[in-house]
């Protein structure tokens, strides 16, 4: 079974850019997943409101039943988050290697417009390379 | 389950990782959204009032429990997005961090929710959130002049309450 559920980008204004599926069961259609985005970051920024202390940032990780949930805000806004199986680790790093994706093969695409889908090839093919399940392990060395 | 185990508390309360007071806040909501207790230890930041965070919490779990039963990567037939569920029905949640605090959820059958708000570092409170469902169960709805639905006012629960949360960490 894959360590991955999926993984969603999306914009900082909460709309899904980018939507990938692992092999959960079930599998959503586009309006759920569109909708399942902007709902996370509506609740990402009403988890800030709540905070008892000052310089809440929003959730990070989720923990649901049957899955977590990491999430990583980069400082423009643009949120990435994955939905992996209860207990995996190193997803934190995972994150972080696919926002250094985004930025190498996705903002400095000059076809690229911003806050819009994502549609690179390059970026599908080595983020595929970095959610392959020995590559996640062999960031926590 | 402790939930309808025998008529003394929980056999003990789990064991304390550790000494200090973590614990913020902690809020008790019954089915209808109402607030039936609120207790706060430790909270520099207030951004609203208390009836509008109240409802802001609410409306915080309620979403997030439909989010996580339509995300359930696990079953093949979730329903639609933002249908109310049961209790115990779906994909629920147990907790969630952010880089200030951890909060954790637990709903019983009878759709009490019990949320402790605690620094990002806790541990998992699950068998700390069911012996506070115990001490609600104990002081509170055993209590004769309690009227169910209504705000919690019962001396015994908050010391109770107090004393246990302070040995939690």
């Amino acid at each position: 079974m894959a360590a991955i559920y999926s993984l969603y980008i999306i914009n900082k204004s909460g709309g899904l850019i980018f939507y990938k599926d692992y092999g959960s069961s079930g599998r959503m259609d586009t309006n759920d997943s569109l909708r399942v985005a902007s709902l996370w970051h509506s609740m990402h920024a009403i988890s800030q409101q709540l905070s008892p202390t000052v310089g809440c940032l929003g959730i990070e990780l989720l923990e649901a039943d049957t899955f977590d949930l990491h999430c990583f805000q980069s400082l423009t806004g643009t949120k990435f988050f994955v939905v992996c199986e209860p207990g995996t680790q190193h997803m934190e790093g995972l994150l972080k290697v696919i926002y250094e994706l985004y930025t190498d093969y996705v903002l400095k695409n000059p076809f690229y417009e911003m806050e819009m889908p994502i549609r690179c090839e390059l970026f599908d093919i080595n983020l595929s390379q970095a959610t392959q399940k020995d590559r996640v392990a062999l960031l926590g060395r | 389950m402790q939930f309808f185990g025998g008529s003394d508390i929980s056999p003990s309360p789990p064991a304390p990782t550790a000494s200090g007071n973590n614990a913020h806040m902690m809020y008790v909501f019954n089915r209808n959204g109402v607030c039936l207790l609120y207790r706060e230890w430790n909270r520099p930041l207030h951004t609203l009032n208390a009836q509008q965070d109240h409802k802001l919490m609410f409306g915080l779990l309620f979403s997030l429990k439909s989010l996580t039963a339509k995300m359930d990567p696990t079953s093949m037939d979730k329903g639609n997005l933002g249908v109310p569920q049961l209790p115990g029905q779906g994909c629920s949640f147990h907790s969630f961090r952010t880089n200030t605090y951890k909060l954790s959820f637990m709903e019983t059958p009878s759709g009490i929710k019990i949320i402790l708000i605690t620094h990002p570092k806790t541990g998992d409170l699950r068998e700390s959130l069911k012996y506070i469902y115990n001490l609600y169960v104990e002081y509170v709805v055993k209590n004769p002049i309690y009227t169910p639905g209504a705000p919690i006012r019962c001396e015994l629960f908050n010391t109770s309450l107090d004393q246990y949360v302070r040995s939690i960490s």
